[in-house]
């Protein structure tokens, strides 16, 4: 039964709850269990097992009584430990962070739970979202539940949302909270072979979401299901006074457009994704990919993104940028951990060096740079006016087509011995896919498609116009029907 | 450009880090090798494009002027690595 | 003629531009929603926004862009119908962001102009620029030898940056751009004006050149000069300085100085190679504003009557002398304060009067005019008691003294103390008649030819009378009798 209940999704997990067959409670100690079970993973950072049961009890109850229930009554999710979540230790997985308690709630998790959602735990992410592997992560790095071909635990999960992927694809929450700045939730999707979607820039509140880089920042949800993400990001998304970017305009029901058909529908295949750097094995699923939207009515477009290769540097200056002034505020005075200092300077370079890791530091020193007088027009500005090229790319190109499919990381998921040895410059190349949605704002869901002949989950991104979810979530529930993915990690089948 | 070793101390210096020679190398290196990849850029015609602040499409968001938030000194000084009596304390400033 | 300073070897003159820190006149804080107000406990007017806490964002408060344009309208601005917020990338303890949030690229307000009148006429002095950006915190380092004491109160709440060109050229131009400035912040209910308190801050960019001179020689910006009198001092120091520096053969590099008024000299702060690299890049959590015609026509049909405005009404309606027009219209209290006085009165005596007699007062009682315990209704009673001969301006002084004192209605005094003036013909000339008798000798003076003995019979009148006489008609009678 235990196994059972881990393996639902979330659409599942809610008809069962309506008619009493299961409950909350029931199903909370589930994941619980297999929280226990899996600690090895290190997918979670801090577990809250009592709250959890107590959050539970009291949906049931409501349940119980016919008071009014969310829409997400009574499901176990997770929380990327990104999210400042009142009361709970909130980490960004760093050093610096590692004790604060934050006295808010971020509007996103805030939504999820007056929607009824019950919460596990914070999981792991790299450091303040910088990475693509959980190994910035301050509380140690996060394992793939998808083993290697002799068998061992030795893959990452992807990053910066691969605690969210981890727990989600071995069955330690039912969904959960990612958030995405150049690939964070979509890559971590494809290495862990569940589904996430990076919305519409603008979608979803940032307030209460620690920082990293204003401008791309966005949060989304990550499921085992198209319709468990919708459901997810149905409660997520909305206006929010405290964000002045998030859009202004009401939320369409999600859910609505999937099990629709594609006839008449014209879908992208951008030819610069054909690039040196991508793996054959995942070239082939892109093409799987393509056969099956072509099979369900759609009409398939060769189109041309030509900017796409300037996406990954323009995304790190870009981002490097934003964060170097974003995390100026963790000096030591107000709520950080404090290393102290002679004066004022010594204590803010002592807290800061010993709060932040290695590839934290690097993003601050570059972005730092990149603004500094005589450098700013030729990277900063440089960058931005590169990022409007991209934008246009795309914009251009939804003249024409109603979505984009395209695969989400150029490989599968790689081992954390071979992370450690690339410059870092080459562990950017995983976010070459998931860039260029980013700098547009376009949403952009990733799902998994097949495996590769490594038996590893390979993804493919489905990317579409400015606040069309809707295309995004229709075409992508027509992948994930003809694809019939079993996503079943070898942790979980043992 | 190289980021040279005036340039990591001095950008360490404005971004309040500092590291020991070995590290403070390690990080230019890194960095250099960062920046050679970006040069790409230069190669892209950018005469006459707009730089791409923000890709929200919306402008004036604005609040009323109401005061919202009162008196939470207790609070904000339950997080502080060091205060008295509800001032922040830090090291001496020079003036 | 052209202000300019004598060096031991040259003639010098001015480059002088301001740079005007305006605390907005607000509810809360221009980018979160905790209190604007001066002078709370510490660290009460402090949101997790306010203090940077992770994940917190800012919003803009409607009412500080309204201030702004407001203000702008005043300048005789051009109002940016798009500005964007830019941010200023610094460490300090008492700035949590690690950046300050301000307009660097698009200001809200770009050019305009102040009018500006001194001993050498009326100038325009250019303004460069307002915008709108937020105040830091306060650092406290007196109440401990090893540490400082951080205060956010003030940290968040809206100020306006405002940009002279560099259009002046005297310390008195310098000094009357400031008071002109203020007067329009205050007129227009944007900014309170209180340097004391710190809602206006002014740094000054002072340069010199050889009188004839076309080029610019490098200027040093003298930060925290904080009273009209202290930037006429510091720019007078500062220019002195200079000129001495270059009078011996040395030159210098743009630099950033310190005032001291207990010392009456400028310190170095930071020289150019130490200055900050702050960094400015777009603040991307905040969006363009962008205002429509409609929007500011409407803040402009709704401006009050601005200091310059009011001056011209004053003198070309009310025929009060440009200098007196200046001082009346320098504040809008006094302003008020004469305009509710002068209603059914004189204007100009009452001119005379509230800068004469209650400034005199009010001065050394160490008053302000919204204290006065004389109120602009009673003033104007006063001023109308004179002209319609019930009491005379001797009297009037007296009866001044009085309503300082017990802050009483003019009328009611002169009844209350029997001051009204006599006007009684026959009353006068028996009184004359008496006089006239106990000095025969100087009637027979004055008839001999001796004119001026006339005024010491009128003094002599007075003074029986205690004043009571009216003056003219004392003087009236008086010829009558000698006539006789």
């Amino acid at each position: 039964m235990v196994s059972q209940l881990t393996d639902l999704t979330i659409s599942q997990a809610l008809d069962l709850l309506d008619k009493k067959e299961i409950s909350s409670v029931e199903l909370t100690q589930a994941h619980l269990t297999e929280m226990d079970r899996a600690r090895f993973l290190n997918a979670y950072i801090t577990e809250t097992p009592e709250l959890a049961l107590q959050q539970a009890a009291e949906s049931d109850k409501k349940r119980a009584t016919g008071e009014k229930i969310g829409r997400l009554e009574g499901i176990p999710i997770a929380n990327k430990d990104l999210y400042c979540t009142k009361g709970i230790r909130t980490t960004a997985a760093s050093k610096i962070l590692s004790h604060f308690v934050p006295p808010y709630e971020s509007t996103v998790t805030q939504n999820l739970k007056n929607a009824g959602t019950i919460m596990l735990g914070k999981v792991n992410t790299d450091q303040f979202a910088m990475g693509g592997s959980t190994m910035t992560s301050y509380f140690g790095v996060t394992k793939n539940p998808w083993a290697d071909e002799n068998g061992e635990y030795n893959l990452v999960p992807g990053g910066s949302s691969g605690g969210s992927a981890a727990a989600v694809a071995a069955g330690l929450c039912m969904g959960a909270t990612g958030s995405d700045t150049g690939g964070s939730i979509r890559q971590p999707a494809s290495f862990c072979g569940i589904t996430g979607i990076k919305p519409t820039y603008g979608r979803c509140s940032r307030y209460g979401i620690v920082a990293f880089a204003s401008s791309l920042d966005q949060a989304g949800p990550m499921a085992r299901s198209v319709k468990d993400c919708a459901l997810m990001l149905n409660e997520m998304a909305g206006f929010d006074v405290h964000d002045s970017t998030v859009a202004d305009f009401p939320v369409p029901d999600f859910t609505q457009a999937l099990h629709t058909d594609l006839k008449g529908k014209k879908i992208g295949v951008p030819k610069e994704y054909r690039s040196k750097d991508l793996n054959p094995a995942v070239a082939a699923v892109w093409d799987k990919g393509i056969e099956y939207l072509k099979n369900a009515g759609a009409e398939i477009v060769e189109i041309s993104l030509p900017h796409t290769k300037y996406a990954l540097p323009v995304y790190y200056i870009i981002a490097c940028a934003e964060a170097s002034s974003n995390l100026s505020r963790y000096d030591g005075v107000r709520y950080t951990t404090r290393v102290d200092g002679k004066s004022l300077d010594e204590m803010y370079e002592n807290t800061r060096t010993d709060g932040f890791g290695p590839e934290v530091i690097r993003r601050i020193l570059l972005g730092t740079f990149v603004l500094s007088a005589g450098f700013y027009d030729a990277y900063y500005i440089r960058a931005q006016r590169v990022r409007r090229l991209i934008y246009n790319d795309f914009i251009e190109a939804f003249k024409t087509v109603d979505a984009i499919v395209a695969p989400a990381a150029p490989t599968t998921a790689l081992s954390y011995e071979a992370m450690k040895n690339m410059k870092p410059v080459d562990t950017y190349l995983g976010d070459v896919f998931t860039t260029p949605s980013s700098l547009a704002g376009v949403p952009s869901l990733a799902l998994p498609i097949g495996l590769a002949e490594n038996g590893l989950p390979v993804g493919l991104q489905v990317i579409g116009k400015h606040f069309d979810e809707n295309t995004v979530f229709q075409v992508a529930q027509i992948l994930e029907d003809e694809a019939q993915f079993v996503k079943t990690p070898h942790y979980v089948k043992g | 450009m190289s980021f040279d070793e005036k340039t990591i101390k001095n950008i360490a210096k404005l971004s309040r880090l500092h590291f020991p020679e070995t590290e403070e190398a390690k990080f230019a290196q890194d960095i250099n090798g960062i920046l050679q990849w970006v040069e790409e850029l230069k190669e892209v015609n950018v005469d006459g494009v707009e730089p791409l602040v923000s890709v929200t499409p919306r402008t004036n968001a604005i609040r009323k002027d109401e005061v919202v938030i009162g008196d939470i000194q207790a609070e904000l000084m339950e997080n502080a690595p060091e205060s008295v009596q509800g001032f922040y304390v830090v090291p001496k400033m020079v003036e | 003629m052209t202000y300019t300073i004598q060096g031991k070897t040259d003639k010098w003159e001015l480059v002088i531009g301001l740079e005007v820190h305006c605390q907005i006149i607000s509810q809360s804080k221009v980018f979160s929603p905790s209190s604007a107000v001066f002078g709370a406990e510490q660290n009460t007017h402090v949101s997790f926004i306010d203090a940077a806490f992770p994940g917190m964002l800012p919003v803009v408060n409607e009412k500080c862009i309204e201030q702004c344009v407001k203000t702008g309208l005043g300048l005789n601005a051009v109002i940016n119908k798009y500005s964007r917020f830019d941010r200023k990338n610094y460490f300090y303890a008492d700035l949590p962001q690690g950046y300050q949030i301000s307009q660097l690229y698009h200001p809200i307000v770009g050019e305009g102009y102040i009018e500006v009148t001194t001993s050498e006429g009326t100038r325009k002095i250019g303004v460069e620029r307002l915008h709108l950006e937020q105040d830091a915190g306060k650092s406290i380092h007196d109440m401990s030898p090893t540490k400082s004491f951080i205060d956010l109160n003030r940290c968040g709440v809206g100020l306006m940056e405002i940009v002279s060109k560099p259009d002046m050229h005297s310390p008195e131009e310098a000094g009357e751009y400031l008071r002109q400035l203020r007067a329009i912040v205050r007129a227009l209910g944007t900014c309170d004006g209180n340097m004391d308190e710190g809602s206006m801050r002014c740094d000054v960019n002072i340069s010199v050149r050889k009188a004839g001179e076309t080029t610019l020689r490098p200027r040093v910006e003298v930060k925290n000069v904080n009273s009209v009198r202290f930037v006429m001092q510091a720019i007078e120091i500062e220019a002195q300085r200079q000129i001495e520096l270059y009078e011996s053969g040395q030159s210098f590099d743009q630099e950033t100085r310190l005032f001291d008024s207990v010392n009456m000299e400028t310190r170095l702060m930071r020289s150019k190679e130490n200055a900050n690299d702050y960094r400015y890049f777009p603040d991307p959590d905040l969006l363009p504003v962008v205002l429509t015609d409609e929007y500011i026509e409407n803040i402009r049909q709704n401006l009050p009557e601005l200091p310059e405005a009011k001056k011209k009404r004053y003198i070309e309606q009310l025929g009060l002398t440009p200098y007196d027009a200046g001082i009346l219209t320098a504040d809008t209290e006094t302003s008020r304060y004469f305009e509710t006085a002068i209603i059914g009165q004189d204007a100009k005596k009452v001119a005379n009067w509230v800068m004469g007699d209650l400034f005199a007062y009010l001065n050394k009682s160490n008053q302000t005019i919204t204290e006065s315990p004389i109120s602009a209704e009673n003033l104007g009673e006063l001023v109308g008691l004179i002209a319609d001969s019930t009491i005379s301006g001797k009297i009037a002084k007296e009866v001044f003294e009085i309503m300082a004192e017990t802050g009483k209605k003019p009328s009611v005094i002169v009844e209350e103390k029997g001051l009204k003036q006599v006007s009684d013909t026959g009353a006068i000339e028996a009184l004359i008649a008496d006089i006239l008798a106990q000095n025969a000798d100087k009637v027979a003076e004055i008839k001999a030819g001796k004119d001026k003995l006339k005024g010491w019979f009128v003094g002599q009148i007075m003074k029986a009378s205690q004043g009571k006489v009216n003056p003219a008609l004392a003087n009236q009678l008086l010829d009558k009798k000698l006539a006789e």
